[in-house]
C-alpha cells in the first residue's frame, strides 16, 4: 500500500468481483507475454517522506545558489526581486492542480488571470493582442519567425548578432525544419551593423530580427531598423526584456510587427534555466496568425461577464495537419506568477526596477573600469547588462569570484571568439553598493 | 436545405453564379448548416490567382475551420469585405453573400460543376 | 463567499502600492546622461495600483472560481489528473534547486546535474529506451524533437525520399501538427471496428517514402494495441520508426515498455504519468527517449558523467541541435524525480494497477447507462459513445455541463473523434472507492435525468461561478484585454 493510492485490499477484492474478474492480473491479459516485462523495474526501494526530503535537501545542498553566492550573472535568466505573496498566491492548489481551462465556467480563475496577464502584456508592449505564454523566449521567437514566414509567403528570416546565442540557435533549429534561411546581419560596435543590414533585407525576407536591450545589454536604434524593414515589407519582431519596459520606449510605438520575449524575471525563480515563460505579442492585423492559447471576454446565458478561451480555430487541436504550431500548452503557472508580479509592482515599482537597475549598472561600471585592468567592451547606451574585458582569462577571472562568493559574468568568449576576455555583467535592483564595489575590488586585483 | 436554380455546384459545397467571365463565389447552404456558427471568413486579397482546387479562404466555427476551395480557376477581382465585420451574414444567406468574385481563366472547367438537381442528390448522399 | 466579479484593473486605484524596494544606494545619475532621451518612455506605464491586501483578496477570491485535482475527482481522459504531492512542491522549492542560475559553473551545479542525470537514467529504466533527453518544454515539443531526430536518422543514412509520417485517424490533434511542423507530409491509416491499427490499411500505406509511424499504446480508446509488435515489424521492414506517444503511460509502468514493443523514438509526459502539476495550462515536460543508435541525434546538451563530474555535454557532431533555451523545464524535472523515489519500483506497477483496475471498475457500471462501443477490458481509460438511450436532445456537451452542478470535473468529451458523442474516463490510480462510486452515481443519475427531463441537461451547468458561455460571442468580436470605459 502506498500512500497516494488509496484502494486497500478489500475494494480490490469488491471492486474485481464486479466485473467478475478475479484478479488485477486478469485486467492485463491483453498485453502478449512477449512483451510483459517480467522482472521488477531496476528502480530503488518506495522513500518515505522523511527519506526523501533528507535526499533531495542533500542533492540540492550539491548546488551554489542564490543564498550562497552574490549573483552578476545574467544572460537571459535574472536575479530580480520576487515578491513573497507571488508563491503564496500562485501555489494555492486550485490554480496549479487545475488543468487548461477547457471547462469555462469552473476555470474562471485560471481564464481571468490570463485575460489580466494578456492586458498587461499588451500595455508593456505597446502591442494590440498576446496569447497567454509559450515555453520560453527563445521558443516564442521561432514562433515568431514562422508567422512571419506563413504572412509573407517569404523564406528568409535576418537575425541580428547582437540577439541571444541560444536563441538564435533554437530559432536556427525551427528554421531548418521549414528550410527557412535564417541570416546572421554583423555587429559593429556592439550593436547591429545597420550597413550590413541593409545589403541583406530585401523581397526574400520574411521578418528582421532584433533584441533590445541587445545581448550585450546595448539599446538598440531600432528607428532605422524598421524602416529598412517595413520598405521591404518584412514583419520587424522585437526581442526584449520585460523589465526594460518598464522605463524604454514600447516596441509597438517603435514600429515592431511582433514582439516576443523571455518573461522570467517577472516573479519567477531562476530554477537552473526553467520553467519560465516566453511571451508573444502582436498586431490586430497578424491577431489571428499568432499561434497559442488565447482568453477573450465574453458573456453567459445570464449576461454575467465571463472569459472562455477563443479563437481556437487556429490550434492544434482543430487545425491538426493545417496547423502552422503544433504548441499545446502554455506556461499556465508561470503567467499567473508574472500576472502578480506585474500587479504588486504596478505603475511606480516596475518603473523603480528599471530604474534602480539602470543606476545601479551605470555605477558598477563605472567602478570595475576605475582601475586600468577593465574597459569597456563597447561605448553604448545600456540597461543593465555591460560587458568588459581584461587581460585576464575571464573564467580566472569568474574562479576568484567565486572564490569570494560572488557569481560573476557570461564569458562572451564562449559564443564571440573575437571577445576572448569579455565578461557581460549584470546588476539588477537587487544588488547593494557594497556588493558592487566588493565585485569590483576583488576584479581590480585579478 | 436550400439550393438555388442556375447556380453550378461543387461537390466540396461551393456554389458558382457565372457573368460572363466573371464568376461570383460562396459556399452553399448545406455548408454554412454544416459547420455551423461561423465567427471568421479568412479572405484572400485582390488579384491573387488561384488554380482550380485551390484553398482561397478558411472559414472557422467556434470548433472548427474548414478550408474553401476554389471551384474555378481564376484572378481574384473582388474581396466581400462585409464578411470580415459580419461573417454570421453567410449564416443568415449563404447564396446572397458571396465570399469572392473571379475573372474566369478556364471555362471549360464549369462543365465538371453539378447543376441544382445534381447537387441535391449528392448532398442526398452524403448525408 | 462572495460573489466576486472585479478585474484587477477594476480595483486599482490611484496612488495605492503593493510593492517596496529599498532606496537606491549608489549614486545616482541623471537619467538622461545614461539613456538618449529618445529611447526612454516619458509616459506614465498602464498598470493597476492596488494595496498588497487588494492583490491577496483578489487572487484568493479568483482560485475559489477554479477547480483543480485537488478539489475534487477530475477523471478526464488523455490527462491524467492525478494527485500532486505536496512534499514534491517543497522539494522544488529549495533554494538549491530554484535559486540556481543555468549559466553559473557546471561544478557549482553538481546536485542540480546529478538529478538530471539519475532521472533520465530512471526514465530510460521505465521507457526501455537508451538514454532520454529531458530539454523538451511539453509533449508536443517532445513530439517535434522526436520526429527531429527521425529526420535525422534518415538523412545520416541519406535515405532523403523519406518524407512521410503515418499517423492513424484516432490520433490527438498534435500528431498531424507536429508532422506539419517538422515538415513531413502526413498519411492518415484507419482504425479498424475495435479502434486499433488496421493491419491491412497500414501495409497499404507503407512504402520507402515512410519515416515513420506515430502511435499511442494503450491507443486512444484506451485498449492495449495487440498486434503491436507485428505492426512495429511492418514498418520496421519498411525501414521506418516507430513512435511512442507516451500519453497513455499511466497504463503500463512496470507492466511493459515501449522499448520492448519495438518503438524507437518517444516521449514521456512528466505532467501526466510522473504527477508534476497541470499548473492550469502548464508548464508540462516532455522529454524524449530513444533506443541506443539514435542517442547521438538527441538534442544538445547531454549530460554526462565523466569520472565522478556531471557535465553538460555540448560536442555532438550528429545532434538535431538545440530546441529550447537552458536545459528543459528543470524545476518540473525535480518534483517527477521526487515522485519516482516516493513510488519506487514497487509502487510505480501499483499505480498503473490500480488505475488499470478504477478504469474498469467504472465501465462496467457504466456500460448499462452509456453506449459503450467496444466492450472489452480497458486499460488506464475508456471511451463512451454518449448516452445509452440517444435522445437527439441531449448531447455529450449537455451530460459534461450537468457534471458541474453535482461538483465533479466532467471527462474529455468529443475526443478521440472516431467516436460520436465521445466521453472519455480516466479516473487515475489516486482516487479511491467511495470517490468513484458517487462519480458512478452521479453519471447514472444524469443519464436518469436526460431520459427524464432533458431540459434539465440543456441548461445546466446552474451552481458554478458562471453558467455556460457564448462562445460565439467570444471569436466573432474577440476582446482580448480589459479597455478603460470612457
Amino acid at each position: 500500500m502506498h500512500r497516494y493510492i488509496p484502494n486497500t485490499e478489500a475494494d480490490v477484492k469488491l471492486m474485481l468481483e464486479s466485473m467478475g474478474a478475479k484478479s488485477i492480473e486478469d485486467l492485463f491479459q491483453d498485453i502478449p507475454k512477449e512483451l510483459r516485462l517480467n522482472r521488477e523495474l531496476n528502480l530503488g526501494e518506495s522513500l518515505s517522506e522523511m527519506e526523501l526530503a533528507k535526499h533531495m535537501k542533500d542533492l540540492s545542498g550539491k548546488n551554489k545558489s542564490l543564498d550562497d553566492l552574490v549573483c552578476f550573472l545574467g544572460a537571459g535568466a535574472y536575479d530580480h526581486y520576487i515578491p513573497s505573496i507571488v508563491k503564496h498566491l500562485a501555489f494555492r492548489s486550485e490554480f496549479y492542480t487545475a488543468y487548461t481551462p477547457y471547462q469555462p465556467e469552473i476555470s474562471q480563475g485560471t481564464l481571468q488571470v490570463i485575460f489580466e496577464y494578456q492586458t498587461m502584456m499588451c500595455s508593456l508592449t505597446g502591442m494590440e493582442a498576446t496569447n497567454a505564454s509559450m515555453y520560453d523566449g527563445a521558443t516564442a521567437c521561432a514562433e515568431a519567425a514562422t508567422m512571419a514566414v506563413e504572412n509573407t509567403k517569404r523564406k528568409s528570416i535576418i537575425v541580428s548578432k547582437t540577439v541571444h546565442p541560444e536563441v538564435r540557435k533554437v530559432l536556427k533549429s525551427y528554421m531548418k525544419l521549414r528550410k527557412v534561411e535564417v541570416i546572421e546581419a554583423d555587429m559593429a560596435e556592439g550593436v547591429t551593423d545597420i550597413d550590413h543590414l541593409k545589403t541583406l533585407v530585401g523581397k526574400n525576407t520574411a521578418a528582421v530580427i532584433i533584441q533590445n536591450p541587445n545581448f550585450f545589454g546595448i539599446i538598440e536604434d531600432l528607428s532605422s531598423v524598421e524602416k529598412i524593414t517595413h520598405e521591404n515589407k518584412g514583419l520587424f519582431i522585437n526581442y526584449v526584456d520585460p523589465i526594460s519596459l518598464g522605463i524604454l520606449k514600447t516596441p509597438g510605438e517603435l514600429g515592431a510587427d511582433i514582439v516576443v520575449g523571455e518573461g522570467q524575471s517577472l516573479g519567477n525563480h531562476l530554477n537552473y534555466g526553467g520553467p519560465y515563460l516566453g511571451f508573444l505579442a502582436t498586431t490586430s492585423k497578424l491577431l489571428r496568425k499568432m499561434p497559442g492559447r488565447i482568453a477573450g471576454q465574453s458573456e453567459d446565458v445570464d449576461g454575467n461577464r465571463a472569459f472562455v478561451l477563443t479563437l481556437q480555430a487556429r490550434e492544434q487541436h482543430i487545425r491538426r495537419y493545417r496547423a502552422s504550431s503544433n504548441i499545446c500548452s502554455n506556461q499556465g503557472l508561470n503567467a499567473v506568477m508574472a500576472t502578480i508580479y506585474l500587479i504588486t509592482m504596478g505603475k511606480k515599482g516596475l518603473r523603480e526596477v528599471a530604474k534602480q537597475s539602470i543606476q545601479k549598472s551605470h555605477y558598477a561600471m563605472q567602478q570595475i573600469t576605475k582601475s586600468s585592468s577593465f574597459k569597456p567592451l563597447f561605448n553604448k547606451p545600456f540597461f543593465k547588462e555591460f560587458a568588459v574585458t581584461s587581460e585576464a582569462d575571464s573564467s580566472k577571472v569568474n574562479q576568484e569570484l567565486l572564490k569570494q562568493g560572488i557569481l560573476g559574468g557570461y564569458e562572451l568568449g564562449k559564443d564571440y571568439p573575437e571577445m576572448k576576455n569579455g565578461l557581460l555583467l549584470c546588476v539588477t535592483e537587487k544588488r547593494t553598493k557594497e556588493e558592487i564595489d566588493k565585485l569590483a575590488q576583488v576584479m581590480e586585483v585579478i | 436545405m436550400k439550393t438555388v436554380a442556375g447556380l453550378l455546384y461543387s461537390k466540396e459545397h461551393e456554389w458558382v453564379k457565372v457573368e460572363g467571365s466573371k464568376a461570383f463565389i460562396g459556399v452553399t447552404d448545406y455548408a454554412q448548416h454544416a459547420m455551423g456558427e461561423i465567427v471568421f471568413v479568412e479572405l484572400p486579397e485582390v488579384d491573387d490567382e488561384f488554380s482550380m482546387g485551390d484553398v482561397f479562404g478558411v472559414i472557422e466555427s467556434v470548433k472548427a475551420a474548414s478550408e474553401v476551395y476554389i471551384p474555378v480557376s481564376g484572378k481574384v477581382l473582388e474581396i466581400n469585405e462585409a464578411l470580415e465585420d459580419s461573417p454570421e451574414l453567410i449564416n443568415e444567406d449563404a447564396f446572397e453573400n458571396w465570399i469572392v468574385s473571379v475573372e474566369i481563366t478556364n471555362k471549360s472547367e464549369l462543365e465538371g460543376l453539378m447543376g441544382e438537381e445534381e447537387y441535391r442528390e449528392f448532398c442526398e448522399k452524403e448525408e | 463567499m462572495q460573489k466576486y466579479n472585479k478585474l484587477i484593473f477594476e480595483v486599482s486605484k490611484e496612488g495605492r502600492t503593493a510593492y517596496s524596494l529599498p532606496k537606491c544606494d549608489v549614486d545616482e545619475a541623471a537619467l538622461d546622461q545614461m539613456i538618449p532621451k529618445e529611447f526612454i518612455n516619458e509616459e506614465e506605464l498602464d498598470l493597476p495600483e492596488v494595496s498588497e491586501v487588494d492583490v491577496v483578496r483578489h487572487f484568493t477570491l479568483l482560485s475559489n472560481k477554479n477547480y483543480g485535482v485537488d478539489t475534487g475527482f477530475y477523471p478526464l481522459g488523455s490527462c491524467t489528473m492525478k494527485y500532486n504531492p505536496k512534499i514534491n512542491e517543497d522539494v522544488a522549492a529549495l533554494g538549491g534547486f530554484a535559486g540556481i542560475h543555468p549559466y553559473q559553473p557546471q561544478e557549482t551545479a553538481q546536485g542540480a546535474l546529478q538529478l538530471m542525470y539519475e532521472l533520465d537514467k530512471m526514465l530510460a529504466e521505465i521507457s526501455g529506451m537508451e538514454r532520454v533527453s529531458l530539454q523538451p518544454a511539453a509533449g508536443s515539443h517532445g513530439e517535434l524533437a522526436g520526429l527531429m531526430i527521425i529526420k535525422a536518422y534518415h538523412d545520416d543514412r541519406k535515405d532523403y525520399k523519406r518524407t512521410k509520417i503515418i499517423v492513424p485517424d484516432s490520433a490527438h490533434g498534435t500528431n498531424p501538427a507536429t508532422v506539419a511542423v517538422a515538415n513531413f507530409d502526413m498519411v492518415e491509416v484507419k482504425s479498424d471496428q475495435n479502434g486499433a491499427v488496421d493491419l491491412n490499411s497500414l501495409k497499404e500505406v507503407l512504402s520507402d517514402e515512410i519515416a515513420g509511424l506515430m502511435l499511442t499504446n494503450p491507443s486512444t480508446l484506451g485498449l492495449f494495441e495487440e498486434n503491436i509488435k507485428e505492426i512495429a515489424d511492418l514498418v520496421h521492414e519498411a525501414g521506418g520508426l516507430l513512435y511512442y506517444d507516451g500519453a497513455n503511460m499511466n497504463a503500463i509502468l512496470g507492466k511493459s515498455r515501449p522499448g520492448d514493443m519495438g518503438f524507437d523514438v518517444m516521449h514521456f509526459n512528466l505532467h501526466k504519468t510522473f504527477s508534476t502539476p497541470h499548473g492550469g495550462g502548464g508548464p508540462g515536460s516532455g522529454p524524449v527517449g530513444v533506443r541506443s543508435d539514435l542517442v547521438k541525434f538527441l538534442p544538445v546538451p547531454v549530460i554526462e558523467k565523466k569520472e565522478d563530474q556531471y557535465v553538460l555535454d555540448y560536442d555532438r557532431p550528429d545532434s538535431i541541435g538545440k530546441i529550447k533555451a537552458f536545459y528543459g523545464h528543470f524545476g518540473v524535472m525535480v518534483r517527477a524525480y521526487a515522485y519516482i523515489l516516493t513510488m519506487g519500483k514497487t509502487g510505480l506497477t501499483e499505480v498503473s494497477e490500480k488505475a488499470v483496475l478504477n478504469a474498469n471498475y467504472i465501465m462496467n457500471k457504466l456500460k448499462k447507462h452509456y453506449h459503450l462501443p467496444i466492450d472489452q477490458v480497458c486499460k488506464h481509460e475508456f471511451v463512451l459513445g454518449g448516452l445509452a438511450k440517444s435522445t437527439l436532445e441531449v448531447s455529450t456537451l449537455d451530460v459534461a455541463k450537468r457534471l458541474l452542478d453535482y461538483g465533479y470535473h466532467p471527462p474529455s468529451i468529443y475526443f478521440p473523434l472516431i467516436v460520436e458523442q465521445a466521453i472519455m474516463v480516466e479516473p487515475t490510480e489516486t482516487e479511491n472507492l467511495q470517490t468513484i462510486d458517487g462519480f458512478i452515481e452521479v453519471m447514472i443519475q444524469i443519464a436518469k435525468e436526460a431520459d427524464e427531463n432533458p431540459q434539465i441537461l440543456k441548461n445546466a451547468p446552474y451552481d458554478t461561478p458562471v453558467r455556460r458561455i457564448d462562445e460565439v460571442k467570444a471569436a466573432r468580436n474577440p476582446i482580448l484585454k480589459w479597455k478603460r470605459s470612457e
